[in-house]
């Protein structure tokens, strides 16, 4: 009876020893980054795939037949200025719509950023040959002659040529890379970071990274498919130009928590 | 009432203790087999796909062994799946087509067999239409120009067989034959067939030297600006040599069989194929889907010259307009020379993969 009454005491006390419920909600979140597409606003999914039915800014038709890119080291930066760098990558696959949802595997203050970003592709450090195992499943690499590494974009399609006729492109982005061969050299980096600017969160979210594809062929540099179609990888003032054009291809779209 | 509860007592105690029993008596297990990996697919790709409702056991693989040379699977006794898929020639046959019991020949050339649980998206087939080794291993049981059997009629030759109820119970935990046992058996043995044991693996294991005309195809195989075989073939890091993926390679203007695109209904899918590893081309003449090419020469010259433009083909092919490529006649021989240091001697002779 005493051994009862012992227990009973212990469990009361624990019981008021508890917070107030409002104390119970957590100080943290879970943040996904939601990938869409669009062409000048239009909306791109892989049933839009294989058809020839966009116009670039140079006023080429073309589809788009395969579009699979990485993003990593996405960085949130708190109002104190803490940096929260989340080490890892995501590899978005538009045409088998894999990896078009990636949650952060860090959970996250509440709170306001004063910006989100990621590295598009990987960053120098990042970019080992043969260090990620799905990624080498997935044949994502780049050859040793190019500096080895992984791509950071696989975008092929076919267009309509100066010629009227239907030909491939494959505008593919890696680390810009010069003399291929045994001892590459690479004139600058061409990864870059992606700003979405800042966010406040305070509940589980999720952040929509738009990419507008048609900002690949436009801005700096008006993209000539007829010049620069294929056979891009060795080329590194096209990878250059790809980099520069890159920079206004994502935005945050819609915030949802 | 006393009396009641005594007895609602020693009735559940009985049943309590009788659980109890149950659980000490060992259920029989058939043993686990791990697969043999070869230390380059260790260090560079993902784990195999082995289905939780599939493990692999040494009892399973060894009545699947013993399914897969057997031509009791076929309705008069005549065709095993290795006749079709030889291992002397990496798991596939020396003809365009095989023909079935009845003499009637397909329309698809026999695609060799390795490496089967690396094929992460599991569609099997030239044109992907198995979603799984089990069902694949389904298939051409009942196929009229192949095995041109059913599995009521196998079941039964099974059954009355005087060895494969004891297997098939030593496998399974039941001497009940039926298609799934007999299916997932073979699964289990295809998924064993391992290659890889190349002078090429080795070279990437430091424990050989490539020949410079061996070193030099491989360099013509990874550039862009020449052969770029490696988009859909893989490379160093990916021991694959293939995307199991599917592609319009530029065969034909016009299609006569739609490939992936018969199983999708998608136009966009129509000519495209799984692109097959290039090990062991030594000794998987002839090539392609359709078996159309004899020797490596004439698929090297297609790439080089030889594309046809459609709606579906690949545009990873490259100048198409020019019929490819264009690939010199030292390059075209060096990449002939390195595709062949992908041969896996060992995996043809291996004693583990032949006719028990």
């Amino acid at each position: 009876m005493k051994k009862t009454l012992s227990l009973l005491v212990v469990a009361l006390l624990l019981f008021m020893s508890c917070p107030p419920d409002d104390s119970l909600e957590p100080e943290t979140l879970t943040a996904t980054l939601s990938f869409t597409h669009n062409w000048d606003a239009t909306s791109v999914t892989s049933g839009n795939f294989n058809t020839i039915q966009y116009t670039n800014a140079n006023g080429e038709q073309l589809s788009i037949e395969r579009l699979r890119y990485l993003i990593s080291d996405v960085t949130f930066i708190r109002d104190n200025g803490e940096a929260i760098i989340i080490d890892g990558y995501n590899l978005v696959d538009v045409t088998n719509a894999e990896g078009l949802s990636y949650t952060v595997p860090n959970q996250l203050p509440k709170g306001t950023y004063t910006s989100v970003s990621f590295t598009f592709g990987l960053d120098t450090e990042d970019n080992v040959d043969g260090a990620y195992l799905d990624l080498n499943s997935a044949s994502f690499n780049v050859p040793m002659m190019l500096g080895g590494g992984y791509h950071y974009m696989q975008f092929d399609g076919k267009y309509i040529d100066d010629t009227a006729t239907v030909t491939g492109f494959n505008y593919h982005t890696i680390r810009a890379v010069d003399n291929p061969g045994a001892n590459p050299t690479f004139p600058q980096d061409t990864f870059f970071e992606v700003d979405l600017g800042p966010v406040t969160i305070n509940n589980d979210a999720t952040l929509e990274v738009k990419m507008n594809i048609a900002e690949w062929f436009k801005n700096p540099n008006t993209w000539n498919l007829n010049d620069l179609d294929t056979v891009l990888m060795p080329n590194s003032a096209a990878q250059i130009m790809m980099h520069e054009n890159g920079k206004s291809v994502f935005s945050l779209g819609a915030i949802t928590e | 009432m006393r009396c009641i509860w005594v007895i609602f007592i020693g009735f559940y105690s009985l049943l309590f203790c009788g659980s109890c029993s149950n659980e000490s008596v060992q259920q029989y297990e058939p043993t686990p087999l791990q697969l043999n990996i070869p230390p380059l697919f260790e260090q560079n790709i993902l784990a195999p796909i082995i289905p939780s409702s599939n493990p692999l056991t040494v009892e399973g693989v060894a009545l699947g062994k013993k399914l897969f040379f057997d031509p009791m699977l076929s309705g008069d006794n005549t065709q095993s799946c290795a006749t079709c898929h030889a291992p002397q020639n990496a798991f596939t046959d020396e003809t365009r087509f095989s023909d079935g019991i009845d003499g009637v020949f397909g329309n698809r050339n026999s695609m060799p067999l390795f490496n089967l649980a690396w094929n992460y998206n599991e569609r099997f087939a030239w044109d992907g239409r198995e979603l799984s080794l089990e069902r694949q291993a389904f298939e051409p049981v009942t196929n009229p120009i192949e095995m041109h059997s059913n599995w009521q009629e196998v079941a039964i030759k099974l059954q009355e067989d005087s060895e494969y109820p004891i297997l098939f119970n030593l496998a399974f935990g039941t001497s009940a034959i039926d298609s799934t046992l007999v299916t997932k058996a073979i699964a289990q043995f295809e998924r064993t067939l391992i290659s890889g044991n190349s002078k090429f693996d080795r070279h990437l294991l430091n424990q050989e030297t490539l020949t410079p005309e061996e070193l030099n195809g491989f360099n013509v195989f990874m550039d862009e600006a020449r052969g770029d075989c490696f988009h859909c073939h893989g490379n160093a890091n990916n021991p694959l040599w293939t995307d199991n993926l599917f592609h319009n390679n530029g065969l034909d203007a016009t299609f006569t069989d739609l490939g992936l695109g018969a199983v999708t209904g998608d136009p966009s899918d129509n000519a495209k194929f799984r692109s097959p590893s290039l090990r062991n081309l030594r000794f998987t003449a002839p090539y392609m889907h359709d078996g159309r090419f004899a020797t490596l020469d004439e698929v090297i010259n297609h790439y080089s010259e030889g594309l046809q433009a459609s709606a579906t083909i690949d545009p990873l092919m490259k100048k198409v307009d020019q019929g490819g490529v264009q690939l010199t006649d030292q390059d075209k021989a060096d990449l002939k020379a390195f595709l062949l240091s992908l041969t896996d001697v060992e995996f043809v002779s291996n004693p583990d993969f032949q006719n028990p």
